[in-house]
């Protein structure tokens, strides 16, 4: 009876050896697959210091706006500097807004503009930095129909004759578009909606909407109340794209634009109308541009080094460990593969620090091993039969594993707050690394040690079991 | 074994190296890298060999930038140090370099002085937060143990090894800059809260054997001087100290030796604090609970009494 037992106990054993074996072999398969395959849905993703391209800060002046206006005015700007970046054809950047925290001293609000790829700084500061000068301004008929009778006079005459100074009624007419005050400065946002058909729309017609913020909204209510009839033109950096005739007094803030549009045409236009609306005032505070082939060079590094690491550590732990320290290679192994498999899942942004991160990760992921491999020992030096010292062993080492990532993750936790975007690839790594490593040294290595059919009864038993000098 | 006769002795080294680096750094100071102190870091190439270094510098020199350091780096390449640059003045020095013949842009870092400001700040936050939370959990985790040294006691030798095993890589950094410029950024302050946390480890360790071994001689009833168990424990740790600490010395020395350029002042950083933070937490911390246990007489001649 006893002997059944035993033996099927033996077979439970191994049978969860192989499933544990099997999940590694398909997560390797897994990680091995998504990054042969270029298309893969699941590829690495490199920070710019590895992949190349430009890091961008910029600082907002958030001074001439109230407080509880800032996260909103923030957004806006994140909107449109992104909608800027589009004009590179980078496929991720990635724009977002970074508060100084509560400990450092002076409250500053950044904009971090990320464009992996580009490296032409110069160029890319320009067209974001552009401001597009979006104004509204009211069209004068009197000159309008001068500036026309000039022109037919023009071509009419068979001479090239000069003409200045005209006049109607003997007063000089000037300038042919008046300034209103109304800019960008105040159009909240602007958006393509198309006509339903009423009040002189026709239905599926492109219309552009702008929606003004409160100010804005006064300005264009007093404008529009007092010039029924008129046309408004809209300029983009000095050029008239759209002359819309003022119907009625518009209150409310929204002005729609509706004329001889393509949806197309709509389509840029609000594109431009969003350009022009920064909402508050930004400079250049840092750049950063990495090239290629250097960031290149680091990846090939970076992966060398884990490499040769992971080799040289398991050449110790298997001559210093022996059949514990195989073990605990095997374990390791399955650790890296499920630490790849992660950084593809979540996705992980590696950077270099990242990778220096998870080579570190790789080195402390065997300390648990270390320790019980350690305890093992002194279990078996006080006679106990293996299968006793390795049960005893994970029992008496887990207080000193458990107490030293909870040291570790502390560790990474205040790395991670502390952190700018580099510090952060790495504290991520390094937590995550703590966390899937208890998983992998205390299940993984028990379930594939206790699988072992191993003996202290014999000498080669003992001596497969000891570790460093000693026989 | 018999290393507590030479406990002074273990004690010495520990203390002789913290306060070398103290003055190394009171001399020479830390260079703070761009990251940190603003400015700009611009690194080019010369495909067609580069030209020679005062030729360069007497060239960038014409831009009124202040002061260009300039370094040579691989083969090909000269690093450029000055004040933080705008895309403009950047496009100057560019130009000027290419004076000298076809030159590529390798990386380009200008840093204004907002953020390093706020980093620096957030570092000695970081610093503090992650001690403070050392000594509670330490506290914590010892706080059944009172004889013959009060729990919180281990907490503060625990702190003072910890600022031991980063006060050392810290000089190590300050003479590096005196004698070859190195600079020390935000990695490097990674670096040493990475140490703050892992070196905890074998102090943990340690403390954690000479629990276990006073618990044991109150239940076999035996008596034994607390230098005497201290050291005790000291070697049977010993081997798992060290060879923790070798186990990630290796995979840093891959990084050092063979990982990319912009990590390895990084590894440098942590394999420095792994080998002094083993030492410390060997013939540091568990010497300075002997010396505790030795001058505070009231716990224990109350002990005697009894």
């Amino acid at each position: 009876m006893s002997e059944i037992s035993a033996s099927s106990e033996r077979a439970i054993k191994v049978f969860r050896a192989v499933i544990v074996i099997s999940l590694g072999v398909a997560v390797a398969y897994f990680v091995y697959s998504t990054s042969m395959n270029g298309n893969s849905k699941y590829p690495f993703k490199y920070g710019l210091d590895l992949a190349g391209g430009s890091h961008l800060v910029y600082v907002a002046d958030v001074s001439k706006i109230s407080e509880a206006e800032v996260p909103d005015a923030m957004e806006v700007l994140r909107d449109v500097i992104e909608r800027r970046t589009n004009v590179f054809g980078v496929s991720e950047p990635l724009v977002q807004v970074e508060r100084s925290s509560i400990v450092a001293g002076a409250k500053t609000e950044r904009l971090v503009v990320e464009l992996p790829g580009i490296t032409d700084v110069e160029t890319a500061v320009a067209e974001i930095g552009k401001t597009p000068l979006l104004e509204f301004k009211l069209v004068n008929a009197q000159a309008r129909a001068a500036e026309q009778a000039v022109a037919n006079l023009k071509d009419s005459a068979s001479t090239s004759a000069t003409i200045s100074n005209v006049s109607v009624n003997g007063e000089e007419i000037g300038e042919a578009y008046l300034d209103t005050g109304l800019t960008g400065r105040y159009v909240k946002r602007a958006q393509l909606v198309f006509g339903n058909g009423q009040t002189g729309q026709l239905a599926n017609e492109p219309i552009v909407q702008i929606e003004f913020n409160s100010e804005g909204a006064q300005i264009f209510e007093e404008l529009t109340t007092q010039h029924v009839g008129e046309q408004i033109a809209i300029f983009l950096d000095g050029e008239s794209i759209s002359e819309p005739v003022v119907r009625e007094p518009i209150i409310g803030g929204i002005a729609t634009i509706s004329g001889n549009f393509t949806p197309d045409e709509a389509k840029a236009l609000v594109k431009n109308l969003n350009f022009g609306a920064l909402p508050v005032p930004i400079t250049l505070d840092s750049t950063q541009s990495i090239g290629s082939s250097l960031g290149d060079e680091a990846l090939k590094a970076g992966t060398k080094a884990g490499v040769v690491g992971f080799v040289l550590l398991s050449i110790f732990i298997i001559l210093w460990y022996r059949v514990p320290g195989v073990v605990a290679v095997v374990a390791l192994f399955l650790y890296v593969l499920m630490m790849l498999a992660l950084f593809k899942l979540i996705p992980v942004v590696l950077t270099a620090a990242g990778i220096a991160g998870f080579i570190l990760s790789v080195g402390l992921a065997v300390d648990a091993n270390v320790l019980i491999a350690e305890r093992i020992k002194e279990e078996l030096k006080d006679g106990k039969e293996v299968d006793e010292a390795i049960k005893e062993g994970f029992a008496r080492a887990w207080l000193a594993i458990r107490d030293s990532n909870i040291a570790h993750v502390i560790a990474g936790v205040i790395l991670f707050w502390f952190g700018t975007a580099l510090i952060k690839g790495f504290a991520l790594v390094f937590s995550l690394g703590v966390i899937i490593s208890m998983f992998s040294a205390i299940t993984i290595s028990r379930t594939l040690l206790i699988a072992l059919p191993l003996t202290a009864k014999t000498k080669l038993g003992r001596f497969l079991m000891s570790s460093g000098f000693s026989r | 074994m018999t290393l507590h006769k030479y406990q002074n002795l273990f004690l010495a080294l520990p203390i002789t190296a913290a306060i070398v680096a103290l003055v190394a750094v009171g001399i020479w100071g830390l260079k703070p890298g761009i990251d940190l102190a603003g400015g700009s870091l611009l690194q080019v190439s010369y495909p067609d060999g580069r030209p020679q270094i005062e030729v360069v510098q007497r060239e960038v020199a014409k831009l009124n930038f202040g002061e260009v350091r300039v370094q040579p780096s691989d083969d090909k390449d000269f690093i450029l140090r000055q004040k933080e640059l705008n895309p403009t003045e950047k496009a100057e020095l560019l130009q000027s370099l290419a004076t000298f013949g076809t030159v590529n842009e390798v990386q380009f870092n200008s840093v204004g002085p907002s953020i390093g400001t706020e980093l620096v700040r957030k570092a000695w936050w970081a610093i503090s937060l992650v001690t403070l939370s050392i000594i509670i959990f330490i506290a914590f985790a010892f706080r059944g143990v009172s004889k013959p040294v009060a729990s919180w006691k281990y907490g503060v030798v625990a702190i003072v090894t910890l600022l031991h095993d980063i006060v050392i890589p810290t000089g190590l950094f300050a003479y590096l800059g005196y004698s070859r410029g190195a600079e020390v950024g935000v990695l490097f302050i990674v670096a040493l809260l990475t140490i703050l946390g892992i070196s905890i480890n074998d102090t943990i360790v340690v403390f954690d054997r000479i629990r276990e071994n006073l618990r044991l001689n109150t239940e076999r009833n035996k008596h034994q001087s607390f230098k005497e168990l201290v050291w005790k424990s000291v070697v049977q740790t010993m081997a798992r100290s060290i060879n923790t600490s070798l186990t990630v010395i290796v995979v840093l020395a891959a990084l050092f030796f063979v990982g990319p350029d912009s990590t390895k002042d990084f590894a440098l950083t942590l394999i420095v604090g792994m080998i002094v933070g083993t030492y410390s937490s060997i013939f540091l911390a568990a010497p300075l609970l002997v010396l505790i246990e030795k001058y505070q007489k009231v716990p224990v001649k109350s002990d005697k009494k009894e």
